[in-house]
């Protein structure tokens, strides 16, 4: 080791702070200047905690299940009375959904209707929430030899969460739609007029850019466009909700703040799969 | 003033003292690293994110003040960068705003550690609500977007309240686990 002498050590003790804090801008220039760099080391880093975190989201996740049971004992009588009502209205709605299900299927058949292939998708675990202060993102823990791909739509049980924005070996991160860069072509499923939905970072994203003469209508479906070719028409999002200043927001279907599975689906591969197969399929990723 | 530098005839330390003093030393670095990993760990707390940001400030500000010698201004930039990885910033927004809270921790030292706890926290709140502001500004201006502030509110208002928990903790830590003399 080089001896110094007390003032140089001195005067080198007082330059370590200002040369630091100047590396920090120079970081920040680097991080701009150069944005795979940051994705790949925060990746990198990802990678080896995604494993560690997915070990320790299991035991996590029975923890508030086992608190939410606890919670749910204690309203098990109101719980009963409204699941009850809540069967009985949905008992209704399913023998409307069948009967629309046996129509459409013999207009298809009378039209000569080309099914629409059915995606591939593979699901995954959410082991972390991969925000941070100002972005709303969730971190999947994939397989080391995963078919994951950028772009690709993230759906959980109820509706759309995200695109796939980032990717590392055995980890990948999930825009949700409530993020500040999130904009999504949707279409309200009342009028069938086009609309822009925006995140925030809030709970629940914005709807812009609807034509005139339309007005989105509190409780109104709102689902994705094909337009921009970035989503497949139809899939879920949420419901239209007036805020009281009168903003239009969409209430998501799938419960962001709680995701713990979610299905990555690939629309740019046909999948090779018939529609019954993945029917058939589903229940089984729906258990969790 | 570690001992060593006080005049006087004393052993050699042992290499297993040695060790323990150098364990004791990295504490401070250490623990506020594992608290930074524990907090991006899925809890599923509301606020994670911003509770993350809030306790490393505090872990930094705390020993900056009361142990500037196990918390250099590298280790910061350390931790620092790790938080931006971790909490998905734009890369040297939290190294820059540790690096100026450890800083001012260090010029506020000679009059803060003869204070009490009040002024200490004080001044704590001080430094989260700028460190926070910064924080904002800096990721804002990265992301070329006007971000929502109410993010920066709550993570100040969430560092103010967890300092005085943290403090304790940090402060039982400082006299006991951290302490290289007690080796």
């Amino acid at each position: 080791m080089i001896r110094l002498s007390i003032q140089v050590r001195q005067a080198l003790s007082k330059l370590t702070l200002p040369v630091l804090v100047a590396a920090a801008f120079g970081l920040m220039l680097l991080g701009k200047a150069d944005t795979r760099l940051a994705e790949r080391a925060r990746m990198a880093l990802a990678d080896a905690l995604a494993p560690l975190y997915g070990v320790l989201a299991e035991p996590l996740a029975n923890t508030r299940t086992a608190i939410d049971n606890l919670r749910g004992v204690v309203t098990i009588y109101e719980d009963n009375a409204k699941l009850r009502a809540e069967n009985e209205r949905l008992r209704r709605w399913q023998s409307v959904a069948l009967a629309l299900d046996a129509e459409n299927a013999s207009l298809k058949a009378n039209l000569r209707w080309l099914p629409d292939p059915t995606p591939n998708y593979v699901t995954a675990r959410v082991v972390a929430d991969a925000g941070g202060v100002y972005a709303r993102a969730v971190l999947l823990s994939v397989g080391p030899n995963h078919s994951v791909i950028k772009g690709q739509v993230a759906l959980d049980d109820r509706g759309l969460v995200g695109r796939v924005t980032e990717l590392g070996e055995r980890s990948a991160r999930v825009l949700l739609i409530t993020d500040m860069n999130s904009r999504i072509p949707v279409i309200l499923e009342g009028s069938r007029a086009r609309a822009i939905l925006a995140g925030t970072n809030g709970s629940r994203p914005r709807l812009m850019f609807w034509p005139e003469g339309v007005t989105p209508v509190e409780g109104e479906r709102v689902v994705t466009s094909a337009e921009a070719n970035a989503f497949p028409a139809g899939l879920p999002v949420g419901v239209v909700h007036y805020t009281v200043n009168g903003g239009a927001e969409v209430e998501p279907l799938a419960r962001l703040d709680r995701l713990e599975v979610v299905r990555l689906f690939d629309y740019g591969l046909r999948g090779v799969l018939p529609p019954e197969a993945t029917i058939a399929k589903m229940p089984a990723d729906h258990k969790k | 003033m570690s001992s060593e530098r006080l005049p006087g005839i004393r052993p050699r330390p042992s290499v297993w003292r040695r060790m323990d003093m150098t364990a004791r030393r990295c504490f401070p670095g250490s623990t506020t690293a594992l608290v930074l990993l524990a907090t991006a760990a899925p809890l599923g707390l509301p606020g994670q994110p911003e509770l993350q940001a809030s306790a490393v400030l505090c872990c930094v500000f705390f020993w900056s003040l009361f142990r500037p010698a196990s918390m250099p201004p590298a280790v910061v930039f350390v931790i620092g960068l790790l938080s931006d990885l971790l909490g998905y910033a734009p890369p040297g927004v939290s190294v820059l705003t540790l690096l100026l809270a450890h800083g001012l921790a260090l010029r506020w030292r000679r009059v803060l550690v003869r204070m009490g706890f009040l002024l200490v926290w004080v001044s704590f709140i001080l430094v989260a609500s700028g460190a926070a502001c910064l924080e904002w500004a800096l990721t804002s201006l990265l992301t070329l977007r006007l971000l929502p502030p109410g993010a920066a509110f709550f993570e100040a208002a969430l560092s103010a309240g967890l300092y005085p928990v943290l403090a304790v903790l940090l402060t039982r830590a400082h006299q006991t686990l951290a302490e290289p003399e007690a080796a």
